[in-house]
Order: C-alpha cells, then sequence, then structure tokens
C-alpha cells in the first residue's frame, strides 16, 4: 500500500532536481557563503576582547534583543558568541525561505498550473510527488547543515569549535527541515500556491514575533516558537543540542500531517476555502493612480512598516554609540573628515542617512517600474484603450512614487528619533534629524526621474536602475572605509548632498539636483507619449 | 457614414514589416469581419487603431479623429475586448469590470449585473482563479457593459463554450439593432458568417480580399454536385473547373464563378440527373485564400 502510494518518487526527485539544478545550488551556496563570509570579518572587525565586550554592550538592549534574540556569553563574547547571537537567526529565516519557496514550487505551484495533472495520469503514486518533494527539500537543508557546520569549523577561529560549528549547522537546518513540514501542510490547505506561500510566510512572521515578545519578558513564549527554541542551543558558548532535535520531532509529526491530509483530498482541491472577495469595486479604484495604489498597497505597508523598525534599530544603538566609535578605527574611518566640533554620534547620523535614503528608494523605484511590469503582462492596454492618456497613466505611479520617498525618509527618521531619544542622555532634536533626512529627497528623486527616462525611452534598460543604485551603496557607504576617491561617490546623485549637520546647507547643489529631476522626468513623459506600448 | 477608416497603414517592427498598406473602412452599423491565419496582423492593426502602437505610414481613424493624436478623445466611445486577456491576478473580477468601465467614462449598474448573470460569471473570485474563458467574460462585460459607438473585438470568443458563445451573439446582435458598429476578430468562420455584413482577409500583413460575404463568394468559385446519364468526358480539362472529386451523389467540384454558364453548358451534353449548386463557406474560402 505504501509502496503504492509512493511509487516513482525515486524517478521523481530526479525530476526534481533536474528542474532546480541551477536554483538548489545557488540557494545553498548564498547562505552558506554568507555565514562563511561574515565570519572571519567580525574577527578582523572586533580583534580584541574589549572592542567585543563593548558590542556586547550595545546588543544587549530590548530593542535588540527582540530583534537578533537573547545573546548567550555575552560577559566572556567571543567571535563565536557574537555569530551565533548577531547571525543565528537572521540565517534561520534565510534557511527557511529557501524552504517555503522549494517545497510550495513542487507541490501547490506545479498543481495549480496543472502539471501535477499531467504526473499523475502516470503510473504515480497519490502521495509519490509529496514525498518526492520533502525528500529534496530535507536532503537541501542536511547538505547546508554540513556545508556550515564544517565551513565554520574550518575556518579555524578559536572560539568556533568542531561541536559548536556543527550544532551551528544543524539549528539552521533543523528549522529549514520544519519549515518544509510546515509549508508540507499549508500547500495541502490552500488552493493556490500564493496562498501557501502567504501562510507559510504568516507562520514564519507568528513564530518570529512570538519569540520576540518571550525573549524580552516570557522564556515560556520562546521555547514555544521554534526560532526560539533553536536559539537555545546557545550555539558556541554551552552547545546543547536537544532543543535541535526537539525541533526535528516537531518537524516529523508535522510532516505525517501534511501525508494524511494529501492522501484524503482531491488533487486541485485544498481545505482552506478562499474568501470571496468585493462584487464590485469600492468608488475610489477609478483611474490609474488609484489602480497603483491598490496594487502596491501591501508593498507600500510593508515597506513603511520595515523602515519603521529600522529606523529604530538604528535608534536603540544611538545610546552607546560614543563609547563604542572611540574604540573602533573601522567605524571612524567611514566618517566624515570634516567633523571637528561634532559629536561622533552626529556624524554616523550623516552616514545613516545616506544609506537610508538610499534603502528608501528601493520602493520608490519599484513602484514606478511596476508600471513596465504592466505593460510587459500586457495590461496597460486595457488602461489605456479607456479614456486615459499616456501621461496621467505615466503621472499616476510617478506621484506615488514621490510620496513614497518622502513617506519612507519620515518614518524612518520618526523610528530612529523615537528610539534615539529612549537611549541617549542628549537626543538629537527631530527637526535637526528631519532636515539631515530631507535634504537627501532631491538625490532620491534624480533616481527616480532617471527611472522615468528609462521608462519612456528605453523600458528594457530599465534594470540599469538597480545596478546604479548598488553601486551608490557601495560607493557611498564603503567608499570612505576603502578610501576610494571622492569622485566615485559624486558619480551618484547621493554623493552630491550635503551631510548635514556637519556640512553647511547647500542651496545650489540641492536645487541643480532637483531640476536634474524634474527635467529627467520630462523627457521621460516625452519620450512615454510617443514610443509603442507592449 | 465611415466610423473607422485606415488608409495606407504601414506598420514595422525594426526591419519586420507587421502591415503593409493596407486599407479599409467601417460604416456605422456595420459589424466588421476582420479574419486570417495566425500573425496575419489582425491584432496589430487594432493596437493601431486603439493607439497604442504607432502607425508607421498611413493613417488610421476613428469618428474622423486620428487614432493616435486624439486617443483618449476616441477612447470616450469605444470599446476593446483584448485578444489575450491577461488581468490584475489580486483584483476580483467584479471590481476589474467597475475599474474598465469607469476608465471609459461610462457607468450603467442594472446592464452589468445583466452581462454578469447572462454570461454566468462569478464576479466576487480574485482572477488569478478565473479559467482562460472566464477572464475572458471579464473583458466582455466590462465592454458590453460600457456605453460605447463602437465596439473593436479581438477574439472575444476563443476561450468561450459554446452556449456562452451564444450569448456573446446574442448581445452581438443587440449591439447592431441599437445601430452601434463592431469591429470583429476572428477565427470561428461560422460566427463571422452569422455575424458580419462585410469580412476583410488580412494574410501577411496585407488585405487580400474585402467585401460583403456575398460579394467575396461570387469573385469566387460555386459548389456543384451534378450527376449524369452518360459519364462526364475531360471534364477536368474544361476551363474554370476545380477540386474534381467523386462522391456517392455523382461529382462534386468548385466553378469558377465567371466561368459557371460554359461549364453548365458542357455537362448538360452528358444528360444531366441532377444538378446542385451552393455557395462556398467561408472556411472554403478561407482555406483558398490561406494557402
Ligand atoms: N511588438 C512586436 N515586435 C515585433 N514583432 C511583432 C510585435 N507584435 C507583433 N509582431 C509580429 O507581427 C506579426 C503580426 O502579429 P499579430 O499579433 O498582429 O497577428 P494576429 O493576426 O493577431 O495573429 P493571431 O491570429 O495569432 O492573433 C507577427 O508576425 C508578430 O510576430
Ligand atoms: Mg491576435
Amino acid at each position: 500500500m505504501i509502496g503504492q502510494l509512493n511509487k516513482n518518487s525515486k524517478k521523481l526527485i530526479r525530476f526534481i532536481l533536474r528542474r532546480d539544478r541551477v536554483r538548489i545550488p545557488i540557494w545553498i551556496l548564498a547562505i552558506s557563503l554568507i555565514t562563511i563570509i561574515i565570519a572571519p570579518a567580525f574577527a578582523e572587525m572586533f580583534p580584541t576582547q574589549q572592542e567585543r565586550m563593548l558590542m556586547a554592550q550595545t546588543m544587549s538592549n530590548p530593542a535588540m534583543i527582540a530583534m537578533v534574540g537573547p545573546g548567550y556569553g555575552l560577559d566572556n563574547y567571543t567571535v563565536g558568541a557574537m555569530m551565533a547571537h548577531e547571525m543565528l537567526l537572521f540565517t534561520a529565516l534565510a534557511v527557511a525561505i529557501m524552504s517555503i519557496f522549494l517545497v510550495v514550487r513542487h507541490t501547490r505551484g506545479d498543481e495549480e498550473r496543472g502539471r501535477l495533472e499531467l504526473i499523475r495520469s502516470l503510473p504515480v503514486g497519490r502521495l509519490s510527488n509529496l514525498s518526492a518533494t520533502v525528500t529534496v527539500s530535507v536532503v537541501v537543508n542536511i547538505i547546508l547543515s554540513l556545508i556550515i557546520g564544517f565551513g565554520l569549523y574550518a575556518l579555524g577561529i578559536e572560539s568556533m569549535g568542531l561541536n559548536g560549528s556543527l550544532l551551528y549547522g544543524a539549528a539552521l537546518g533543523s528549522v529549514g527541515i520544519l519549515f518544509t513540514a510546515v509549508t508540507a501542510v499549508f500547500s495541502q490547505l490552500s488552493q493556490s500556491s500564493r496562498g501557501a506561500i502567504g501562510y507559510s510566510f504568516a507562520f514564519l512572521g507568528i513564530c518570529y514575533l512570538v519569540r520576540a515578545v518571550g525573549d524580552v519578558g516570557n522564556e515560556i513564549l520562546s521555547l514555544i516558537s521554534p526560532l526560539g527554541l533553536v536559539l537555545r542551543s546557545e550555539v558556541y558558548v554551552n552547545n546543547i543540542w536537544w532543543p535541535v532535535f526537539v525541533v526535528l520531532g516537531e518537524a516529523v509529526a508535522i510532516i505525517l500531517v501534511a501525508y494524511y491530509l494529501n492522501f484524503k483530498r482531491d488533487l486541485q482541491a485544498g481545505l482552506i476555502q478562499p474568501r470571496p472577495g468585493r462584487k464590485d469595486a469600492s468608488p475610489f479604484l477609478r483611474s490609474p493612480f488609484s489602480l497603483a495604489l491598490r496594487l502596491m498597497r501591501s508593498a507600500i505597508i510593508a515597506w513603511s512598516v520595515g523602515m519603521l523598525v529600522l529606523g529604530m534599530s538604528y535608534g536603540s544603538v544611538l545610546g552607546d554609540l560614543e563609547a563604542f566609535f572611540e574604540s573602533n578605527e573601522l567605524i571612524k574611518s567611514m566618517l566624515p573628515s570634516s567633523g571637528q566640533g561634532f559629536t561622533l554620534t552626529e556624524q554616523f547620523l550623516t552616514l545613516l542617512m545616506s544609506i537610508i535614503s538610499i534603502f528608501g528608494t528601493v520602493p520608490a523605484l519599484q513602484i514606478l517600474l511596476k508600471l513596465k511590469g504592466e505593460e510587459k503582462r500586457d495590461r496597460c492596454e486595457h488602461l489605456l484603450a479607456g479614456a486615459v492618456s499616456r501621461t496621467r497613466l505615466l503621472a499616476g505611479f510617478l506621484v506615488i512614487s514621490i510620496a513614497v520617498s518622502i513617506i519612507m525618509q519620515f518614518l524612518t527618521v520618526l523610528g530612529l528619533w523615537a528610539a534615539g531619544s529612549i537611549v541617549m542622555e542628549q537626543p538629537i532634536s527631530f527637526s535637526r534629524m528631519i532636515s539631515a533626512a530631507f535634504v537627501y529627497m532631491p538625490a532620491m528623486w534624480t533616481m527616480i526621474g532617471l527611472t522615468v527616462l528609462l521608462i519612456g525611452f528605453y523600458p528594457k534598460a530599465t534594470g540599469f536602475v538597480w545596478l546604479y543604485l548598488i553601486f551608490a551603496f557601495f560607493v557611498v557607504y564603503l567608499g570612505r572605509a576603502l578610501q576610494l576617491p571622492e569622485w566615485t561617490a559624486e558619480l551618484t546623485p547621493f554623493g552630491h548632498i550635503p551631510q548635514i549637520p556637519v556640512d553647511d546647507m547647500n542651496f545650489v547643489t540641492v536645487s541643480v539636483l532637483t531640476v536634474i529631476a524634474a527635467v529627467l522626468s520630462v523627457f521621460g513623459f516625452a519620450g512615454y507619449n510617443r514610443r509603442d506600448i507592449g | 457614414m465611415s466610423v473607422l477608416k485606415i488608409t495606407n497603414l504601414t506598420k514595422k517592427f525594426g526591419k519586420f514589416t507587421a502591415l503593409n498598406r493596407i486599407n479599409f473602412e467601417m460604416q456605422k452599423g456595420e459589424v466588421y469581419g476582420f479574419i486570417g491565419p495566425n500573425g496575419a496582423g489582425k491584432t496589430t492593426t487594432i493596437r493601431v487603431l486603439l493607439g497604442i502602437l504607432k502607425a508607421t505610414e498611413g493613417e488610421a481613424s476613428i469618428f474622423g479623429m486620428d487614432a493616435w493624436r486624439d486617443a483618449v478623445e476616441i477612447h470616450k466611445r469605444i470599446a476593446y475586448v483584448p485578444g489575450d486577456v491577461n488581468l490584475w491576478g489580486n483584483l476580483t473580477g467584479g471590481e476589474v469590470i467597475d475599474l474598465l468601465v469607469r476608465l471609459r467614462g461610462s457607468n450603467n449598474k442594472s446592464r452589468r449585473e445583466q452581462l454578469i448573470e447572462k454570461f454566468d460569471l462569478d464576479p466576487s473570485k480574485k482572477c488569478r482563479t478565473y479559467s482562460k474563458g472566464n477572464r475572458q467574460k471579464v473583458a466582455l462585460i466590462s465592454a458590453l457593459a460600457s456605453d460605447a459607438d463602437v465596439y473593436i473585438l479581438d477574439e472575444p470568443t476563443s476561450g468561450l463554450d459554446p452556449l456562452m458563445e451564444k450569448v456573446f451573439q446574442e448581445c452581438v446582435f443587440e449591439l447592431k439593432s441599437r445601430g452601434k458598429s463592431i469591429l470583429l476578430s476572428s477565427h470561428i468562420l461560422s460566427e463571422v458568417e452569422k455575424l458580419c455584413d462585410k469580412v476583410s482577409i488580412i494574410r501577411q500583413g496585407k488585405i487580400i480580399e474585402s467585401g460583403t460575404l456575398s460579394e467575396l463568394r461570387h469573385l469566387t468559385r460555386t459548389n456543384v454536385i451534378v450527376e449524369t446519364k452518360k459519364p462526364i468526358e475531360a471534364l477536368d480539362t474544361v476551363k474554370g473547373v476545380h477540386s474534381l472529386n467523386r462522391c456517392n451523389q455523382g461529382i462534386s467540384m468548385q466553378v469558377d464563378t465567371e466561368e459557371l454558364g460554359n461549364v453548365i453548358k458542357y455537362i448538360s451534353e452528358f444528360d444531366i440527373v441532377k444538378l446542385e449548386s451552393f455557395p462556398l463557406t467561408l472556411e472554403e474560402l478561407f482555406i483558398r485564400h490561406y494557402k
């Protein structure tokens, strides 16, 4: 019986591996490389115990604990302890996300596209596809664990022994396997792959939040969340293995549930019925502008929350910065050279603002490029076949993009200021922070203007703006540390912005950039009005 | 009165000529069929008419206004159903119908409800979950619920089941009775035959035939079936006779319309027992032109 149900699953495994022969190695490589690169980077950035202790202090406020989890071995903050404290949770999130995508793609994703129907018409068991997918995902997670485990050990860092390194890998792998199981269940429950991904991510988010609340106040909550539980393995400090086995046990139980559900249900059916939506549109949905807003609604909300949290997390470390910077040459070298007479915190603020504005540019560009995506999917013709001019269509997206650039900047500063005023002895005033941040608006708008130009003339080349933005991030953020010449930063609009409060305000530069942004946009509109759509 | 006119329209994509100096004209109140094999240029023509593609040369106008320059003004009075209906996955069908109707500037709730019922669509489902036919229904309902003077429909029934096709045909007749003009591109010839007053056939970017259906037929051939007492000699050498076939009712053939008289005269010498003639179906016409 079991054999019948799983017939030919070995062939399906080979088929999955063949289809994902690029995807899987990329995931494994990316996650393990980042882990293996970060560990020596920590060792290099914080070579002495004294510097690490300062970092430990900075990391042990409630805001940081809520974000990265509780620190262990804070009184003897070795590189290993630091790695486990600051990296393990985030890497576990990445592994969970990998597993979610992998499992949905080969279960509900294929089922939704009707491919599974084709497979099931062959002599293949009812459970074969689920078995094959789960097997592949589990094996991928095991391989990832071993690569990371032995990889970290091979670095030869003193505080990172074999036992601890293997535990580090196993903790990650167990989270991946648990999410393989959870996603397998949601793929049975939901009727669409988006639904399955949505529920799995919601579950991941809940695990993260329950752990955050638990880590700050209530230990029991942290033990309930698998993400909280694996952190209790105290990697590189006490190396406790049982949490990993508990998580694996949970995974096995959940996989059995997935098998049961898969056995019971029809192909293409789900157990969670999609809620019926609105029968008619709200009165608001009547223009390209409102459509754009509706399409990007969730993305805008997610980015707003993200930027607020980013601001708060930067803000929460502002209190301890002064002492920390004094002792760290690397970070000091990244601050403006003209900073006499300003506190190190104020100088750090200028660096922060340039990074924040580069981050905030991402959602603004995403919204504009959504228009190009709509064109590619042949959906613009619905709009243009209505009584809608091209100018109105593009303007709808542009207005939202500009508004988002302002909102993102404002929310980040709000978070930064709110958290900063709690932890700092002499808080920086809100208006000072706002002007330091908003002076970057013209640079963000120049990026937006450039994107409008590309959409108008070379829609195929819009990917260029992402490269340009990544370039800007590197030269602005790392340029000083790597001692790149000043002109490299000036190749990007961000490098021209006066660094308030350290620099004086320069109205000429700021106005010139604003004019450039406007001119680029006007040309973009002209091009968009002249070319073929689609 | 002509509502839609294309003169010497050429459209190039880089070096590739998708449309080569095409011409046609649609009068008010007409249902105009636009047929041709895959890749012939039907959708391209329609997109030029909508001002989505820019003509390389020549002109396209609707209501006497330029299709490119006055697009917004024109679009207030036309409704369009694309050939490939792509919708926004996270909007419901009902939301999309409302949005598209509002973008055209009209709003007729009761007609919308009637159409949803007629086409048997569940408007509360997300577009992502619709089948091809249901996506097509969304586009059709939004077009038919708009108050337009010209309807441009690009293969509107390619995903519909026969029952829905019938509903669609009823809707077209209803529009026609209200004096609306309709440009209908289609691969379903029986549909074109039933609905259209005039037809243009396009092939490889050129219009190769235009006119009313009966004009097209007369220009071409007639199907003839005969039975004679004496065997007909050397029929295949007679001018104007094609596609000879022996069938159990006798001999079937296609005859060039202008040679029909001579052919019948020739056959009559062999003592006709039975003679049937009927026009080419559009399908036969079509196959003749496509080859
Ligand atoms: N944007 C474009 N770039 C290059 N070539 C194009 C483009 N759009 C259409 N073509 C080409 O123009 C020709 C006409 O295409 P069109 O879509 O108008 O055909 P069609 O008559 O609608 O065909 P079908 O019956 O398959 O819908 C095809 O050869 C197509 O490949
Ligand atoms: Mg077409």
